[in-house]
Parts: structure tokens; sequence; C-alpha cells
């Protein structure tokens, strides 16, 4: 604080400092608390990474370098799993994008029905991610679902004995779940747009395409691309729906999945902390690319999911 | 547009195909939670017969051989729980951000966001270790101490949209009257800042609901289980039998009151969702 003061022209006054004092105090808590469980804990991954750690053989151990990670990366199961949680991210965030939009504009330019449709799109979001999930794969499944049951769908057609049929199912999941936040946030943007552009457009004849591609999507740019950012972050942890569904049968797992099972299933903690480390690294990536190449202006965004 | 019209027709279906596709799985869940065991499998959407038997199993045995009734007790109090310390929390660093001067106020803001980009699975590994030796491991605070870090920037940020539109010549006043920032604080901002804070605790109650990572890798038992981590480890009747009748039910009872509030309180969830997405 001393410090600080020093760079102040004059004395800085008693009432800034106590105001300063306020504010530090206030914020202390939640910074702590924030800190807790994830600078310690990450600082304590690459610790353990570095390790050869298994808790079912406790009495071997000790340093070794960068060896979990050449394991890590020297195996098949990593860049599966890698390619898994790309795919399923590109996928479900480029779906989502395109359905997030259409219900958007919906909820934008409808005169009626707003309401109802604010109503439904907030109905996957009160719902538990696992609860989906099984609904879903009941729904999918040869046996109790009612999906092979409709008309131009194969009535014994195995959705979870195949990878990519899998992953349809998987996909859909995570759209239905997570689609109304990206309607939400896009929706946002949108109203901000000056409607007087359109009118203007309108007079110089320009059509309803024209005007979504020329005025409404360049300036929602920043409000899709914030969107975009949270939602590839969000989609590259899956989790949850990839676990109920098949638990990484068939080729599915993601490299959550992978990091879970050497961790807990496995209690291999120096391995499963090479994994955690490398997923650390592939979401810094991921923000980097947005933030310095695609200039996402993040301060604008939110983190809320 | 005209009632009747071409344009009014597409509009209805459009917001029709939106409402089915949003209630499919909740619809489904109850038809298969009210199906008799026998017609569990039958396939069909609507169930040709009606039967709470799954419900009864569900809280058969009571609170000691229930397979649902501790970890329902063990949800309610952990999300409860992380919502009032995290509103708490966030409100105290919120008000700092939106009201006063200080160095450090930026730092902190960025911090949160790249705390909620976080990747949960690279603290599971850390967490479980740690957790094991501070005797945390399949405890309450266990999972409430990471849903707080967790659920602290969205609760930081949208309290900060909130409380950046109160009237705070309000504060000023008070203050010229003789009270202390802290007291302009709780006894002038806080009400105006309930609902705020309101939208902001539902925000962090769905979240901290809806966790698995944490819950089945940080829990052992019904000591501590949350309902989505119990939902996973559900068996059947006999190591034969599917617990597909028992899990939709399980799912029905804790999604119906969230859905019910969600829809009630509706405009504030969007509001909290949206809240600072766009600077205003």
């Amino acid at each position: 604080m001393e410090a600080h003061a020093a760079r102040h022209l004059g004395p800085i006054s008693e009432r800034t400092r106590s105001e300063r004092r306020l504010a530090w105090l206030l914020c202390a808590p939640a910074v702590i608390a924030m800190l807790a469980v994830t600078a310690y804990p990450i600082a304590y991954a690459i610790v353990l990474s570095l390790q050869q750690i298994d808790l079912r053989f406790p009495e071997e151990g000790g340093f070794v370098g960068l060896d979990n990670y050449a394991s890590v990366l020297s195996s098949d199961l990593w860049w599966t799993d890698l390619f898994n949680t790309a795919f399923l991210t590109v996928t479900t965030v480029a779906i989502e994008l395109v359905l997030g939009m259409a219900i958007a504009l919906v909820m934008h330019r409808a005169i009626f029905g707003r309401g109802v449709v604010r109503t439904a799109v907030l109905i996957p979001y009160g719902i538990i991610t696992v609860v989906a999930a099984f609904s879903w794969q009941f729904a999918f499944s040869p046996d109790t679902g009612f999906v092979n049951n409709l008309p131009l769908i194969a009535d014994d057609m195995d959705w979870f004995g195949g990878r990519f049929s899998s992953f349809a199912v998987i996909i859909m999941a995570e759209v239905w779940k997570t689609t109304p936040f990206m309607a939400l946030l896009l929706l946002a943007g949108l109203v901000t747009i000056d409607r007087q552009l359109y009118e203007a457009a309108k007079v110089d004849g320009a059509t309803a395409v024209q005007r979504f591609f020329r005025i409404t999507l360049p300036l929602m740019k920043p409000a899709i691309l914030v969107a975009l950012l949270f939602r590839t972050l969000d989609a590259f942890r899956v989790f949850d729906t990839i676990f109920i569904m098949t638990a990484g049968a068939q080729d599915t797992e993601s490299v959550s999945i992978l990091g879970f099972n050497q961790l807990i299933s496995r209690l291999n903690l120096g391995l499963g902390s090479a994994v955690s480390v490398l997923i650390f690294l592939c979401v810094l990536i991921i923000a980097f690319l947005y933030v310095r190449v695609l200039g996402t202006r993040v301060e604008e965004g939110r983190p809320v999911k | 547009m005209e009632r009747g019209g071409r344009e009014y027709t597409l509009w209805s279906i459009g917001i029709l195909v939106v409402l089915i596709f949003a209630l499919i799985p909740v619809l489904w869940l109850a038809s298969l939670s009210l199906k008799p065991t026998d017609a569990v499998a039958d396939g069909r959407f609507i169930p040709s017969e009606i039967s709470f038997e799954n419900y009864e199993s569900l809280f058969e045995g009571g609170i000691d051989d229930s397979p649902f009734i501790k970890p329902l007790i063990n949800s309610i109090l952990i999300a409860l729980t992380t919502t009032v310390i995290s509103i708490v929390l966030a409100s105290f660093a919120a008000y700092a951000i939106a009201r006063l001067e200080f160095p450090g106020k930026r730092v902190i803001l960025a911090g949160a966001l790249a705390i909620a980009m976080f990747p949960p699975i690279s603290t599971v590994g850390p967490l479980f270790d740690m957790w094991r030796t501070l005797g945390l491991y399949d405890t309450y605070p266990g999972l409430i101490i990471p849903y707080l870090t967790f659920s602290l920037p969205l609760a930081i940020y949208a309290l900060v949209a909130f409380f950046r539109e109160i009237p705070w010549e309000l504060e000023q006043a008070a203050q010229v009257d003789g009270a202390t920032p802290f007291q302009a604080f709780r006894k002038v901002i806080v009400p105006l800042a309930a609902p705020g804070m309101f939208t902001a605790a539902i925000l962090v109650f769905i979240f901290a609901w809806n966790d698995f990572l944490f819950a089945i890798s940080l829990t052992s038992s019904d000591a501590s289980r949350t309902v989505p981590a119990a939902l996973a480890f559900f068996t059947g009747e006999s190591s034969f039998t599917e617990p597909t009748g028992s899990i939709a039910a399980a799912a029905v009872v804790v999604t119906v009151p969230i859905i019910i509030f969600v829809l009630f309180f509706q405009r504030r969830i969007v509001a909290g969702l949206t809240a600072g997405a766009v600077k205003g």
C-alpha cells in the first residue's frame, strides 16, 4: 500500500486510503476462496505429474521428470481422446451457434410467443446434465427407448454399439442442454443493434438475407466470439454426458474421462496429473487463439454457464 | 401479422418445435417413471398403464435403506450452503468492484474470468489427494469448497452488473447523514441489491445442484454423495434388472421443483445469465 501511494503525486487522502482498505477487505475472502481450489491445486498437479505416484503401490515412487508426459503423449489413448474431445467440441458448438442464432432471432423478432420460447429454452438450463443424459440414453436405448419405434429409424438400431452413432446421441444431448445459453447470449447482443440500420437497408432494397449477413452478423461479431469462447471451453471439458451414456466405450472417451479414470479409478496420481496439466494447457491454447488470433474481447464477456 | 396468415402459421410451427424439443426429455422421464416394471421396455412414449411403484421404491426403507433420500438431503444442504456463502462473499467483492476505487480491481475481474474458463478436471487429482490428507474427503465441506471456487466468478460478474445499476446517490446521502461506508452498505444498499442477489443465488444454486465431476470424485458413500453421483450408482432390484424406472423417478423428483422454480423466475434468470454480456 505504501509503495502504491508513493506513485501518486502528493499524499493520498485518508478517505481514499480507507476506501482502498475497505475494498481489499471486501474482496479478500472471495479471492482466497477462488485461489484455494485453482492456483494451489494446479501447482500441486504439476508437482504430482513429475512423480511416479500410484496409490495402489505406495512404496514405489519418486521424481521421474517428464516421464509421465512422455507416457501420455506416446499413448494412442490420449490422441484418440483428444480427437474425440475436439470433434465433439467443434460439432456441438457449431450446431449450437446455428440453432442458438435461429432461436435468438425468433425471440427478437417474434410478435407473439416470445415468453413461450424463453420458457422453453430455460428448461434445459435448469435440468441436471446427468439427468438429461439418462433421459436421452433411455430414449435411444434399443431396450427401453421410443426412438427406434419412430418412422424412418431401424427398429434394431444399436445407437451405443458404434462410435459415431454414440457421438450422434452425445452431441444431441449436449446441444439440447447448452443451446439455450448460447441463444440468450446472442439475444443480448442482438438487442443492441440499432433498428434504424435495418430500416435504412430496407429502403435501399436489401433483402432479409442481405440484412442478416451485412448488418446483423458483422455487428454481432464481438458477442458471437465471446459466446463461442465460453462455449468452446465449456464443451472441451465434456464429461457428464459421456460418463452416463457410454462411460467411454466404443472409443468415445473424452480427455476429462481419461483424466478421471487415471486419477480416481486407477489412483495413478502421477499419470493422471500429467493428463490434467495437458488438459489445462489445451484450455490455455484455446483461450489464447480466441483472444489473440480472433481478437475476442473477453472483458466484455461473462463467465456464467 | 394476421391470425391465420401464412407468416403467423410459420411462427407458430417454429415456436411449437422449440417447445416440444425442450420438453421431450422431461416428458420422457415422467413417462418412464410412471410405467410399471414389466412395461418399462415397451418403448411407448405415453405409458399404457400408470403405476407409482418406482416412486414408492425410491423412498422405501427410510433414510437408512433408501438409495435416494440421503443423497437428496446431501444435494439440498450442499447446494444451499454453497449458495449462501458464495452470495455473501461475491456481494462483498462485487460491491467493492462496482463502487470503490482501488488498485487491483482489474486483476480480480480478470482472475475471476480465468477461473470461469478453468477446467475442473485439472483440480480433481490434487483435491482428491489433499482432501484425503486433510480429512475433507467424502464430507460436505469437501464439495462446498470447490463449488464456491467455481461459482464465485459467475456470482461476482452477475452482481457487479446488477450493482452498477443501483442508485448510489442514496448511499452518499446516508454517508452525509453520518453513516460509515459499511453502514451505508448494509442499511441502504443491501435492500436495493436484494433482487440482483436473489438472481445470482439462483444461478449459483443451479450450478452446485448440477455438478457431477466433483461429486463422484470427492465422495465415496452416502455420507456426502449428491443426487447426480448417486444416480450413477443406482442398481436394479436384482443384478439382472436395469434400474431404469427408479432412475427416471429420482430424476423427476429432482427436476420438477427446479423447472417450476426456473419458470417462475425466468425473467430474473435471463437477466442474470446475460448480465454484462454486453457493455452497457
